[in-house]
């Protein structure tokens, strides 16, 4: 009996959670876009989370974009296809590297930031001072942070594509013997845009799971420092598994025949 | 008495899980009282401030602030009301993403209505009164010693020139010298504002200073009231037992409760 009601329990847990979720998601959502509208704090994470993490974006994607080439080079060689890897690069890094792979370097550096600062603000009690300074919490702290994460990742993922294709580009020409025009113009014959829209669609799905992750475990953060760090694994965990799980739905709702 | 209370409190109750922190609270503070509540550490002092800033949603019974029974305000009345009133927290609560100024004017620009030049020159003619001097407008709070927070905070609180202030543990945490000389802050800048206040201490020198009226919180309840003159003259033993300080008497310190926190 006591097994059933601890199943009973972390099953209760798990709704409570999930209905704490899509509470904390409706407001933040509404507040995203209801006015006032904290313009200043809106660029200012647009810039934390967009420009700074070009770098790493930038360098995952070029890393794997060379992999990548060298892999299908050798796959495609089994069946002697070696021509197709342009092709599929690209394929592979617009409709699901390109997204998944910025998007969950981007849960590493932005939802945990996010959950620390909101958390370390929940347990100092400055959450409390903003409420009796008549500010709106979810106003000023949550809603620029997910409009923010949710705008500024397709543009990421966008620049983490191109970089992403020209580390494959490299890889082929440099390692593997391929003629610079012909794999641009392979690349480009065979790409659709909804290669591209598509992964841009997710990106904006996981930008908007990232931040919301954050802001949420660093809402509910307490208990002083451990809390906080708490929160933080928390937001990084459950965002990486969010932005996978997303990412399995959004495929199949787009392309599922 | 209800009539002309500025901020009253009927059968004010609160409770997390099991444990009742609040258990019916009635108090009356009349315009331009200093009202100090006293209580042993854990006896439910901060959770009643919560409870009358709208932090936290009582259980039952009523708050009143300036006749408004806050529990039926609507958020835009509620921080209509929340202008006037200032909040001094215990550990400060300064914005640390944002500098001095802007955390002493951050309810003016909050308001809207003025330029953010104007704010900050509000914030160091504010600052001033806190004895801060001009370039302390541009640092940033984790620059600040513990005593300079405080009066950024006492700063802040009093910016929007409220009519109510709260005082969360104004010295806790300070050096005796440095405390007196923030309770000298309170009581000069609270008598220039006119302002009504309830402060939340279990430091009694504190009390002696700023005081008008006194009341100890005990068992989630108001256990005494009075003059904070008389507060010497009491013949209850349990607030004969906090003001001198002593382990022996009818209250015994919490060893075993822990109180469980509120989830957001």
């Amino acid at each position: 009996m006591t097994m059933l009601a601890g199943i009973g329990r972390s099953f209760l847990s798990f709704l409570a959670m999930m209905g704490a979720v899509s509470t904390f998601a409706g407001r933040a959502i509404f507040h995203a876009f209801a006015p006032p509208i904290y313009w200043r704090l809106l660029g200012k994470q647009l810039i934390a989370v967009g420009y700074f993490s070009l770098p790493v974006v930038g360098l995952t994607a070029l890393f794997t974009g060379a992999v990548l080439a060298r892999q299908i080079y050798i796959g495609t060689g089994r069946i002697g296809a070696e021509s197709a890897v342009p092709t599929i690069v690209v394929f592979s890094i617009t409709r699901e590297l390109g997204p998944v792979i910025a998007s969950l370097m981007v849960a590493g550096r932005v939802s945990a930031a996010m959950a620390a600062e909101i958390g370390t603000m929940r347990v100092s009690e400055q959450i409390d001072a903003l409420q009796t300074l008549a500010t709106n919490p979810f106003k000023y702290l949550v809603g620029p942070r997910v409009l923010a994460t949710t705008l500024v990742l397709p543009a990421l993922v966008l620049v983490g594509d191109v970089i992403g294709v020209m580390g494959g580009y490299f890889m082929a020409t440099e390692m593997l013997g391929f003629s610079g025009s012909a794999y641009i113009r392979n690349t480009i014959d065979f790409l659709e845009v909804s290669d591209v829209v598509s992964g841009l669609v997710k990106a904006a799905a996981f930008g908007f799971l990232i931040a919301l992750m954050g802001c949420f475990h660093g809402y509910r953060s307490q208990g002083g420092a451990q809390g906080v760090g708490r929160a933080t694994t928390n937001a990084v965990v459950s965002s990486s598994i969010l932005i996978l799980a997303a990412n399995y739905v959004i495929t199949e709702l787009l392309f599922a025949q | 008495m209800t009539e002309i209370s500025k901020i009253s409190l009927r059968n004010l109750q609160k409770r997390f899980g099991e444990k009742v922190v609040l258990n019916g609270v009635d108090l009356d503070i009349a315009p331009g009282d200093s009202m100090v509540v006293i209580g042993s550490s854990g006896t439910g002092k901060s959770v009643m401030l919560k409870c009358i800033l709208g932090l936290l949603r009582p259980d039952g019974g009523t708050i009143q602030l300036d006749g408004n029974d806050i529990g039926t305000l609507r958020q835009r009345e509620r921080n209509a009301l929340l202008r006037h009133v200032g909040m001094l927290f215990q550990g400060g609560a300064l914005f640390d993403s944002l500098p001095v100024w802007e955390n002493v004017s951050f309810g003016l620009l909050g308001a809207g209505g003025i330029s953010r030049r104007d704010a900050k020159d509000h914030a160091i003619e504010t600052l001033a009164k806190v004895e801060l001097d001009a370039p302390t407008a541009d640092l940033y709070p984790a620059e600040l010693s513990g005593g300079m927070q405080k009066r950024v905070g006492l700063a802040r609180a009093i910016a929007a020139s409220p009519d109510i202030i709260f005082f969360d543990e104004p010295t806790t945490g300070l050096d005796p010298i440095t405390a007196d000389v923030i309770n000298n802050l309170i009581l000069e800048r609270v008598q220039e504002l006119g302002a009504t206040t309830l402060t939340i201490t279990h430091d009694m020198a504190s009390v002696g200073k700023i005081a008008s009226r006194v009341a100890m919180l005990h068992d989630g309840k108001i256990i005494w009231s009075g003059n904070a003159s008389d507060i010497d003259r009491s013949d209850n033993p349990y607030l004969n037992q906090f003001i001198h300080g002593e382990a022996i008497g009818p209250m015994r310190p919490d060893v075993s409760t822990t109180m469980p926190k509120e989830t957001y």
